[in-house]
């Protein structure tokens, strides 16, 4: 739906059935795997997709940290781990690094081994504190 | 096409409950993957869909007279941030998949599947657990062992809905972390296929009530190692008495439980495996949350 | 780090990924387009005595082994050329296409494909190498089912075994490794400007455009290749897009294009080529110094039904079966067996991480044997510069590994939390040491790839790189780049550098074999240098670069003598696990790394390799488990076969040795393999350590420690049994 009718290509599927979380979205500020969600489930319900966070300031300010620290490679799993990432800053707001691992942990990556990734969620945590003074 | 109702109140749903052949659905995470098709294709059901997970009925969370009350469209998110959830219970959904499910599978919907791996059941049958039935004409509740009656299997009638899941008061519900000096003590452990965002190979819920230096109660569920989950009542009466006789009788209560357990091969793990963990996490119950 | 190359720049490719608005190839439109649908061999192996297709409605239709067109053939062309796009006559392995369906909408194809009448005469078929070996239902390949058998010696090894003190045996298995890039195969074939055009993921474009052009019988002139940016590869997407393309390249040309086919994960899982399980088995012969003077090893790996890579694979595999030692006398025999399981093929490592651990395994198990402390013992047997390999060639550079090994070990405090280890205790640390040769084996580069870049000046004085290197994840896009910026002093971002298009690009060689970086960036980094002092000329300067074997370098191909690789890169990995007493679940600890790939050219693209490739290890020694019933994998969804998620393994510590290397680019070697190689027999030592008892193959599930401690109950084995068989000579 999100991405063969309304053409957001930016939220991917990589498995088709709620476990990678390349497809992770927003319903209602929560985040969900898109892949999974009955759209009849979604009425009444803002989606955000990848679209949308990227041009929030937490969503630029994870963009950035992402390629300084090196976190992307293939990329495939990034969106939906930017979406995880925005989900947990969004949720909290000052995260250790377990709670950042706990926080992606839907979201599978092969190329990382997550190091790279955890360290830029972190910086954007950091960013986002700076933002809220 | 899907075909899919959505009612505004509880009334209506089981009206339509009542009136046709549907498929109740929540968060789906479940239903959604055993009804997929290739992708880009609509998953096809057998029956339209009823949409529950929002009603207002069963999103509640309460406490009233002693008795948890948990709404069934109640999602794991929700249970989990929620400081009444028994610490079995949070322990068990907070190794449940990921994030992201968690914030729309349900208790109810983990339920209904009826699934020997299904991790929510394991601390709700620990916890002696009811099920709260509703249909147009009449409103019943079972225990959790009568309720689900096999892998897939549950006494749910077409006319019904499960409301909510009501966990009674006793020994084993409690809500925090439980120190060496307290008198409850609980064993969670599910032993997934990896760290996270993992299915269960099999898994304990344990809770134990000790005064005077003994056991006074326990209620002991293991999870995937047979068609449903494993309690056994009789098995627990052993557990009374002193932690010297404890001591004595844990070998026998092994193998009591070692009769009772009956697990499969899967893909997962091996039933050779699955036997001799679910009488480890037992022995590991009794050394480091009764003995030690 | 010191070198300047190395401090990191930013990817140029990170942010369009980040924003989602990189397009992978699902996510590009084609007007027109159609999709399709393998319809696949429901036997492992028999004979088709029926294959009747259902009525098809307007739109819809079914293309198979007959619509190869004249001139064309009915194999893929790879390395060797067995492949078949179709299964004609019989089949091999189950899921074996038997033909393609195609029409516009993917809920009819399903319907479609379930009113298929196959009927197949079974045989008996032949899952396991033992059963290949044995020719169970007959040999599916020559008269031995072997694809490949060589051996190779050094020095005199049955005298060594003459007058050896003590003869150790000892044997070791893998299993298979599915490589889960998160995009899946995926792929659109049309007929563009009169030439079959194919959009594809991929890690070699022109592999797809060979393979495709002998399938339908059009010079390569005809066929274009245009790479779309690529969600990981790891081997997954050297040979095996080629199947997918030249079977669509076929249908597009019987009845139209576009065709799209993007793989849904499970039949990606299901029948896409995998990592090949392998066996060694060893004999050792040790002097009366302790020193190994001979090793004899049996190597096999599983090839599945088509050799395609596998007598490469098996090449390196053979090649790393000795280790890092230096052993006077060797004999190896190599053997790739065909089976009727899915084809095998590359994957990251490509044979060395299987027989590696089996290497690393050894030497552990004999110093265990004998006595004596299992590091001093390897270290006292490492190859130096100047050391005579196993094909016999030259270890020509300086080799660092004492350093590399001192600093994991000081690094991860080993010689303290090994003391501390209770054999048995529930805790083990574990060290492997290792080495991956960079490029192609032998004189591939040089006869077989003969690598060619351009780099031009355009006429805005911006240099473009014209090679057919491609961008998987790995960071091609931004160190090859980065390469060119640093030799003319221009800002990396000014470096211009497409996706690889076959029409445009000259053949610089597939993306794999650790080989982008080493072989092909040295070529840019020539080319660079003679392109710098033209930098001010008008208009538009193209220079050429093609590969020139370094001299030195000696190889026969017929005999396997000489240098089997250009140059090594070399590493020494540490871990600690804890084994739960209860449920036999491995907990990884700690993990330290440390690593000599010549020079890095950036640190943080090599730590992302270093990173990647150790989760990626791990989760080959401990999670993925695919297990073959009736020959089909069983593990075949993101449920239940298990990679690595972020909570799995604990972050990894990393180090680079600086050690230049004269044929790379400012001296680098690879690193994209290397990075995976030490995992396995690192975890396999910890893990012997904490359950007490050895570990013979991978990967090690609870269910399998399980078994062992279960196995050492029942046989009342003492807290140290002897696990590997030994005979003293006097």
């Amino acid at each position: 739906m999100v991405r063969d009718d309304l053409g957001l290509t930016g939220t991917k599927e990589g498995c088709g059935e709620g476990e990678c979380g390349a497809c992770s979205v927003l319903l209602g500020g929560r985040l969900v795997n898109s892949c999974i969600v009955p759209v009849g489930s979604v009425e009444g319900l803002t989606v955000d997709t990848i679209e949308a966070v990227r041009e929030t300031p937490t969503g630029q300010s994870l963009v950035q940290r992402f390629a300084e620290e090196g976190a992307v490679q293939c990329g495939f799993c990034i969106p939906g781990m930017i979406m995880a990432g925005y989900a947990l800053i969004r949720e909290k707001g000052g995260q250790t690094d377990a709670e950042i691992r706990e926080g992606i942990s839907g979201n599978l990556c092969r190329c990382t081994g997550y190091d790279r990734i955890v360290a830029a969620t972190r910086a954007a945590f950091r960013d986002e504190d700076r933002r809220r003074g | 096409m899907v075909k899919w109702y959505r009612p505004g109140t509880l009334d209506e749903a089981l009206e339509i409950r009542a009136r046709e052949t549907v498929i109740p659905i929540a968060g789906a995470t479940d239903l959604y993957v055993r009804y997929r098709r290739r992708s880009g294709l609509a998953p096809e059901f057998s029956a339209p869909l009823l949409a529950v997970g929002h009603l207002t009925e069963l999103q509640g969370y309460s406490d009233e007279n002693g008795e948890l009350r948990i709404g069934a469209g109640v999602p794991y998110a929700d249970i989990l941030s929620d400081g009444r959830t028994p610490v079995l219970l949070a322990a068990a959904v907070r190794e449940l998949a990921a994030p992201a499910l968690r914030n729309v599978a349900t208790l109810g919907g983990n339920i209904c599947n009826a699934s020997p791996a299904a991790d929510a059941a394991c601390p709700l049958y620990a916890l002696d657990a009811r099920c709260e039935l509703r249909s147009a004409s009449r409103a019943r509740t079972l225990p959790i062992a009568e309720f689900i009656t096999g892998p897939g299997r549950t006494q749910i009638e077409p006319d019904e809905l499960l409301t909510a899941i009501i966990i009674p008061p006793g020994p084993g519900r409690v809500t925090a972390a439980i120190d060496d000096d307290a008198t409850t003590r609980v064993l969670y452990r599910k032993v997934g296929t990896r760290r996270a965002n993992a299915l269960s190979k099999l898994a304990i819920a344990a809770w134990a009530s000790l005064s005077g230096g003994g056991v006074e109660s326990v209620g002991v569920a293991i999870g995937a190692v047979a068609p449903t989950v494993v309690r056994s009542r009789e098995v627990e009466a052993d557990f009374v008495g002193s932690l010297e006789s404890l001591r004595e009788k844990t070998d026998a209560i092994l193998a009591a439980y070692g009769r009772l357990v009956a697990p499969i091969d899967d893909q997962r793990s091996t039933a050779e495996y699955r036997r001799e963990v679910a009488l480890n996490l037992v022995k590991q119950f009794i050394e480091q949350s009764l003995l030690a | 780090m010191s070198h300047t190359i190395s401090a990191p720049v930013e990817r140029l490719d990170a942010r369009e990924k980040s924003r989602g608005e990189a397009r992978y190839l699902a996510d590009l439109h084609f007007p027109g387009v159609r999709k399709c649908r393998f319809l696949r061999s429901p036997a492992a192996r028999g004979t088709v005595r029926v294959l009747q297709a259902p009525a098809l409605p307007e739109g819809y239709a079914f293309v198979c082994a007959a619509d190869i067109p004249t001139g064309g053939r009915n194999s893929v062309q790879m390395i060797t050329s067995d492949w078949r796009v179709f299964a004609d006559g019989d089949v091999r392995f189950l899921g074996e296409p038997l033909g393609l369906l195609v029409g516009p909408h993917a809920g009819v194809l399903e319907e479609l494909a379930k009113a298929f009448t196959i009927e197949i005469d079974e045989v008996e078929p032949a899952f396991t190498e033992e059963d290949g070996l044995a020719c169970v239902g007959g040999p599916s390949f020559g008269t031995d089912n072997l694809f490949a058998d060589h051996t190779i010696v050094k020095g005199s090894p049955e005298d060594a075994f003459e007058s050896a003190r003590l003869v150790v045996t000892d044997t070791f298995r893998t299993g298979v490794q599915e490589h889960v890039y998160m995009e899946p195969q995926s792929l659109v074939v049309l007929e563009e400007g009169g030439r079959l055009t194919i959009y594809i993921s991929t890690q070699c474009p022109f592999y797809v455009r060979e393979g495709v052009s002998s399938a339908v019988g059009r010079p390569v002139s005809e066929v274009v290749v245009k790479q779309t940016v690529t969600g990981g590869g790891f081997g997954g997407k050297e040979h095996y897009p080629d199947t997918l393309a030249a079977a669509l390249s076929v249908a597009v040309l019987a009845v139209g294009g576009p065709i799209e086919f993007v793989m849904e994960r499970g039949e990606d899982m299901l029948f896409s080529a995998k990592r090949h399980p392998s066996t060694v088995r060893y004999r050792a012969a040790l002097d009366e110094n302790n020193r190994v003077v001979a090793l004899d090893a049996d190597l096999t790996i599983n090839a599945g039904a088509y050799q395609s890579g596998s007598g490469v694979v098996l090449q390196r595999a053979m090649f790393s079966a000795a280790g890092v030692y230096d052993i006077p006398n060797v004999r190896i025999r190599g053997r790739a067996v065909c089976t009727n399981t899915v084809p095998n093929d590359a994957f990251r490592g490509f044979g060395a991480p299987q027989a590696l651990f089996a290497a690393e395994g050894l030497m552990t198990h004999i110093a265990r044997r004998i006595g004596v402390d299992e590091v001093d013992f390897r270290r006292s047997h490492l190859v130096t510069r100047g050391s005579i390999t196993v094909t016999n060639g030259t270890i020509r550079e300086e080799v660092i590994l004492p350093r590399i090994i001192d600093h994991v070990l000081d690094a991860s405090d080993y010689r303290g939390k090994d003391a501390a280890c209770k054999w048995g205790g529930g805790r083990g640390i574990g060290l492997s040491i290792f080495k991956h040769g960079s490029a192609f084996t032998g004189s591939g580069e040089r006869d077989i790839i003969k690598a060619e870049i351009r780099l031009r000046k355009h006429a805005d004085g911006r240099p473009e790189i014209i090679a057919s290197t491609v961008e998987i994840g790995q960071g091609a896009l931004t160190t090859l780049r980065k390469i060119v910026a640093t030799e003319l002093d221009i800002p990396v971002a000014d470096v211009l550098y497409h996706d690889a298009d076959t029409s445009r690009v000259p053949d610089s060689g597939p993306t794999c074999a650790s080989r982008s970086v080493a072989v092909v960036g040295y070529l840019i980094e020539q080319a660079a240098r003679r392109l710098k002092s033209r930098m001010n000329e008008p208009g538009e300067i193209e220079v050429v670069q093609r590969y020139e074997h370094p001299p030195e370098l000696v190889w026969d191909q017929e005999t396997y003598q000489g240098d089997a690789y250009p140059s090594y890169s070399w590493g020494a990995n540490v871990v600690e696990v804890e084994v739960d007493r209860y449920t036999h679940e491995v907990r990884v600890v700690g993990v330290w790394t440390a690593y000599d790939v010549g020079r890095a050219i950036d640190s943080i693209v090599v730590q992302g390799q270093i990173e990647g490739g150790a989760s990626q290890g791990l989760g080959y020694a401990t999670l993925e488990k695919m297990e073959l019933k009736d020959g089909r994998y069983q593990q075949v969804s993101m449920a239940d076969y298990m990679i690595p998620t972020s909570l799995d393994f604990p972050a990894i510590e990393s180090k680079l040795f600086d050690n230049p290397y004269p044929y790379g680019p400012s001296g680098a070697k690879g690193a994209g393999e290397v990075v995976f190689d030490g995992l396995a027999p690192a975890l396999a030592s910890a893990v012997e350590k904490a359950i007490g008892g050895p570990v013979h193959e991978l990967p090690v599930t609870p269910e399998r420690i399980a078994e062992l401690l279960r196995g050492r109950r029942e046989t009342d084995d003492s807290i140290r049994p002897e696990w590997i068989r030994a005979v003293d000579k006097g």
